[in-house]
């Protein structure tokens, strides 16, 4: 790891002033990834701005029809809520998926969304329920937030404070997890929203993608035999030593339709 | 440059000077000489590392130790009482649940923590929770068995 200067503010305000005063800042939440990129020295701040003692990103509330999480919310919060088993059950399910227990102990659904690893399950579920990320300067619709490989529409030091995740009718996430770190080789969510059905893949390309024909086709009838002879096409999914681009497009399908099952 | 950390590591105040970059794996055994705590990856990935901050278990190797200024840090160190071993660790030698013994500090204070918030674990739910944690040695079996005997002697 290079040097670098840390701070630790109490305050988004004060965070934000940090971070655009130092000459490369990072944000930092719980670290999981980022301290492993400064490891490797992949990356070299001249300062670490750490969001973890700042209260008012943490906690999880209900908002009339939505559950809203606080960036700073550790996965194993909000696996263990009752608030959102009982909303959103998918969304407790998907948490509890993430890692180990130690990482999800200290990792963030905001860390997890402004990294957008193309492996990562939140990203999945903050599209696939058609979600809202608030940040310090505007609010942000989960189908502009995600903009490519490890890319957001967030600019240079801007925080994510929250995510608003409507409660659907129902949603559901199956994946099909790597054997070693437990990221997703191909996740799928899919949930009947107000706004209609909504299908978001992680893991299989190069950022969460929505899957329109499986969209129409759960439209018409949501159950997994709407979803037969259905598929994504493989050309632009990732190839690696995991999967090929072709096994994950049809893990797509199979993922796709587990997760109609466990919908609820 | 460096920072001042202050924090409590096995129930005594601890005060260091440490760069900002520095672990709290490193502060813990390169500082406090507390080498319970091991390093077997350095990755985030075999959980030989796992200590408890206020609690919960956690990656020391994946965690500075600013993060860490003003927390309750428990680790293996801390767990026995005088020469009587900590339930968890009795259940471990008692169960064989150790071969070269590397990993079982991080496999103790991660079995802790479970049943601290589970205090009737499953064997699936101890196999589950275990995904944080290698074993080159044991195959896991006795591990689980170790931890499931804990868990019931935690209990009462
Ligand atoms: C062994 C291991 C296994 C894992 N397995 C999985 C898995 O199965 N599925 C999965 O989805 N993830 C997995 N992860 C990642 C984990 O979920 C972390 O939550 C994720 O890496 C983000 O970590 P963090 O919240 O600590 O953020 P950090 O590492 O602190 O930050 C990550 C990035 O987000 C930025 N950032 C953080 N918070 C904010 C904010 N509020 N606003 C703006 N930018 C911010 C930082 O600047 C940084 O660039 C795994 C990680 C490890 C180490
Ligand atoms: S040394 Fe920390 S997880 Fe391996
Ligand atoms: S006993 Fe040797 S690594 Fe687990």
């Amino acid at each position: 790891m290079y040097e670098f200067e840390y701070h630790r503010p109490s305050s988004v305000a004060e965070a934000a002033e940090l971070v655009s005063k130092a000459d490369d800042g990072a944000l930092m939440a719980g670290g999981q990834t980022l301290i492993p990129t400064l490891k490797q020295r992949l990356a070299s701040p001249s300062d670490v701005v750490d969001l973890g003692a700042i209260a008012e990103l943490k906690g999880i509330r209900v908002e009339g029809d939505a559950v809203v999480v606080g960036a700073g919310t550790p996965h194993a919060a909000v696996a263990g809520s009752a608030e959102v088993q009982g909303a959103i059950p998918a969304l407790a399910a998907l948490a509890e998926a993430i890692g180990d227990p130690q990482v999800r102990n200290k990792g963030t659904l905001g860390g997890s969304i402004a990294n957008n690893d193309p492996a990562a399950d939140y990203p999945a579920a903050v599209l696939g329920l058609g979600a809202t990320v608030t940040t310090n300067q505007r609010e942000i619709a989960a189908d502009d937030f995600f903009t490519g490989m490890f890319e957001t529409a967030l600019t240079d030091g801007e925080i994510v404070t929250a995510v608003r995740f409507p409660k659907p009718q129902r949603a559901g996430y199956a994946k099909f997890p790597n054997p070693a770190s437990r990221y997703a080789i191909v996740g799928v969510l899919v949930a009947e929203t107000s706004g209609g059905v909504r299908v978001a893949v992680t893991g299989a390309g190069s950022c969460v993608f929505r899957a329109s024909e499986m969209e129409q086709a759960l439209a018409g009838s949501f159950s997994a035999e709407a979803l037969d002879g259905i598929s994504v096409p493989a050309d632009d999914l990732n190839n690696d030593l995991h999967a090929s681009a072709a096994y994950r497009a049809h893990l797509v399908s199979v993922m796709a339709k587990r997760a109609v099952a466990a919908a609820q | 440059m460096t920072i001042t950390v202050n924090m409590t590591v096995n129930g005594k105040d601890v005060s260091a000077e440490v760069e900002p970059r520095t672990l709290l794996v490193q502060l813990l055994r390169e500082n406090l000489g507390l080498t319970g705590t091991h390093v077997g990856c350095d990755t985030s990935q075999c959980g030989a590392c796992v200590v408890h901050v206020d609690g919960e278990s956690v990656k020391s190797c994946t965690l500075l130790a600013a993060q860490c200024d003003g927390g309750q840090v428990t680790t293996i160190e801390g767990l026995a009482d005088g020469d009587t071993l900590h339930p968890m660790q009795e259940a471990f030698r008692e169960h064989h649940g150790l071969q070269c013994g590397f990993c079982t500090p991080g496999m103790v204070m991660s079995a802790i923590d479970l049943v601290n918030r589970n205090g009737a674990p499953s064997e699936t739910e101890i196999r589950e929770w275990l995904e944080g944690n290698i074993c080159r040695c044991t195959g896991y079996h006795n591990i689980v068995k170790a931890i499931d005997a804990g868990a019931k002697s935690m209990g009462g």
